[in-house]
């Protein structure tokens, strides 16, 4: 097999002291980033990606990718000890995780976050190494009309699988669509939608969107609960993590079903907040002490964390190999990509193999660091939590500022990340989901490319779009996840109501 | 926080919507009409500019217009927020309107030092020692971190450049 021997190739480039001590630092910070409010995988990710426009590519996305595996690691810690999920794909595992805690099994709680979390990534990680290349050499032969069609899955899966009124997350999509539009067109060269604004000739940048959105609005919305923290100890030791080890292996089955879950619903770009919340309904459905969930069973902290993971993680699926990333931080690690020069999309595996063989021998030993660091740390991180509030958010505010000025070295940049926060909480208040919206500002402009290449083939004609099988089937697929909300809900009215 | 007397009182939920809807149906509109300048139709290189957002704004409109009324008349009454916690969110929104305003002035390093000293001693309340010590030290730390460790210039005023770094 030559994915094997690839892969080999990738641990030797990820084994160098520099690269283990980019891993360390990276897990580390990613879940301090994951356990504060207002810090997020994604906008920490965008923060941080400023300083590493310096270092070799792989390096930087050895630290980046390590500071969202901490992210993901991190909020199962607030879940469980504080009921604060940290990240939204936490909040299933408040369910069971806190109820734990306050019963004194915290220990037992974490231990079986943590490791159900290893899972959940390990699994996909080894998804990511047998079907990355085979869909990246798939996608090599893909002409302009197949690269759209692409694209529209990713978009239409947001309507059909997101928990958000379908309306809002289409308005919501296209008001992505329309910032990215800002600016030159990257067809002709021309400007439009400048209003003839000097600050607006570049546009608006997704990394000043996902700081405004994700952190300030954060922040605002976690002032107006007014949080006081109050936490439980952990009471993880060695011993405990033991038993629970011991315990683990009789919910095989729970694991594995998250896993699955979690491995689609990151590769078509729903994410991890759905997938933990579907794997922690279908197991509280089909486990024998469903009835039991809420009030503290490990299994509902299994499903939610495992599943969880294995999105975040098979999120980066379609990022290497198609270009089309599977979440928030996904997309902004291809921002990356691009201001390191390289060029996201099947031609990766064949032109920047040492790089993409890196990242991924780097998810293989990130998530045993991150195992090993967030069972040993717990304890240290927990204590940053009790720290006021009062405290942490002016400190946020200032991190994310600067995250912002660092991306352009424009302090219009900063302007734009208030203005994005401002907005970021209303929508959010709204119910209006943040997610399509900036993966819509990244995508919009390759995504209008396709569109355009593929009318100028076909000569204005839409036929192109279903002109062979394999658009066809892509297409197809996305217009049923585009009206799945209206089909289930005609299909709910067309079958009598049974009583419950 | 929850014991403030206007609690009970605020803006509705659905007045927001139809509120936040409505800003984004202009947005939609201010694309339309960026999109009709630069022309929708076929020119040389296939669509023109304006035809991709000329779409993209319709749809934003269409939807936003659809969401508008759907607000009105199915939206929840209950409360955005209370007045109270308004007064919460305004608490942080005002210092980083300031903040952002000041950092071309002040540059990063003062401004940053001034919000989080401001906002500690404000809503926190804590005392002045440990208000300076973080105030002083986070702004120094980032300096050692961008500018000497990564080579990151950030913006500098007046403060900076009397002391000559």
């Amino acid at each position: 097999m030559e994915g094997i021997g690839d892969l080999m190739g990738g641990f030797a480039v990820v084994l160098s002291w520099q690269n283990l001590l980019y891993m360390v630092i990276g897990i580390v910070l990613g879940v301090i980033i994951g356990v504060l409010p207002g810090l997020g995988g994604a906008n920490g990710v965008a923060i941080l990606l400023p300083l590493t426009f310096s270092m070799s590519p792989t390096s930087a996305i050895i630290l980046l990718s390590c500071i969202y595996w901490g992210a993901l690691f991190g909020g199962a810690i607030t879940s469980i000890l504080f009921n604060i999920p940290g990240e939204p794909w936490s909040v299933a595992t408040t369910f069971d995780g806190h109820p734990m805690a306050q019963n004194g099994r915290a220990g037992e709680a974490l231990t079986a976050a943590f490791t159900s979390s290893f899972v959940g990534a390990l699994f996909a990680v080894i998804v990511i190494t047998l079907a990355a290349p085979l869909v990246a050499s798939f996608a090599l032969q893909f002409g302009p009309a197949e690269k759209f069609s692409v694209f529209f899955l990713a978009f239409c899966s947001f309507v059909g699988m997101g928990k958000e009124p379908p309306t809002k997350t289409i308005a919501a999509m296209m008001l992505g669509f329309a910032l990215a539009a800002v600016g030159t067109d990257t067809v002709t060269g021309q400007l439009r939608l400048t209003f003839g604004s000097t600050e607006l000739l570049s546009g608006f940048d997704f990394l000043i969107a996902v700081i405004g959105l994700f952190g300030i609005g954060e922040i605002l919305l976690t002032m107006e609960e007014g949080l006081s923290f109050k936490g439980k100890a952990s009471g993880i030791n060695p011993t405990v993590v033991w038993q629970t080890w011991k315990e683990l292996p009789r919910y095989w089955m729970t694991s594995l079903r998250s896993c699955l879950i979690g491995c689609w619903m990151g590769i078509t770009p729903a994410g991890a907040t759905p997938a933990s919340f579907m794997s922690y309904g279908i197991a509280k459905r089909t486990s024998r002490k469903g009835d039991k969930f809420g009030t503290g069973e490990i299994e509902g902290v299994i499903a939610p964390e495992t599943a969880a993971h294995a999105a975040g993680t098979s999120a980066l699926l379609p990022m290497l190999s198609l270009g089309v990333p599977g979440s928030p931080t996904a997309a902004v690690l291809l921002g990356g990509l691009l201001i390191w020069g390289l060029q996201p999309g099947p031609l990766l595996f064949v032109e920047q193999k040492d790089f993409v063989w890196g990242l991924i021998a780097s998810m293989y030993l990130g998530n045993i660091v991150g195992l090993v660091i967030v069972l040993t740390m717990v304890p240290f991180f927990a204590a940053i939590l009790r720290v006021p509030f009062s405290i942490i958010a002016p400190i946020i505010l200032v991190i994310c500022a600067i995250g912002a000025y660092t991306v352009h070295n424009n302090t219009f940049d900063v302007v734009m990340m208030l203005v994005f926060g401002i907005a970021g909480y209303f929508l959010k208040k709204c119910n209006y989901p943040l997610a399509p919206l900036v993966l819509a500002i990244v995508l919009g402009d390759k995504a209008e490319e396709a569109f355009r290449q593929s009318l100028l083939i076909s000569q204005g004609g839409l036929g192109i779009f279903f002109s062979n099988g394999l658009v066809s089937t892509i297409m197809g697929l996305g217009l049923i996840a585009l009206f799945w909300p209206a089909l289930s809900n005609l299909y709910g009215r067309l079958t009598p109501a049974r009583p419950t | 926080m929850s014991n403030s007397p206007d609690d009970s009182s605020g803006p509705r939920q659905h007045l927001v919507e139809v509120g936040v809807a409505a800003v984004m149906a202009l947005l939609g509109v201010i694309t339309v009409i960026g999109s009709l300048q630069v022309g929708i139709g076929w020119g040389a290189e296939g669509p023109k500019s304006g035809f991709f957002p000329f779409w993209i704004g319709l749809i934003v409109i269409v939807t936003s217009l659809y969401n508008l009324v759907r607000a009105y008349t199915h939206g929840s009454r209950k409360l955005f927020a209370s007045w109270g916690e308004i007064v919460q969110v305004l608490k942080v929104v005002l210092p980083l309107t300031i903040y952002v305003g000041a950092i071309p002035w002040l540059g990063i390093y003062i401004a940053s030092a001034l919000l989080i000293a401001g906002f500690m001693r404000w809503i926190g309340r804590y005392g002045w020692l440990l208000i300076l010590a973080i105030a002083i030290g986070l702004p120094v730390v980032t300096y050692v971190t961008f500018e000497m460790w990564f080579l990151v210039p950030l913006p500098k005023g007046p403060l900076e450049d009397l002391l000559g770094l």
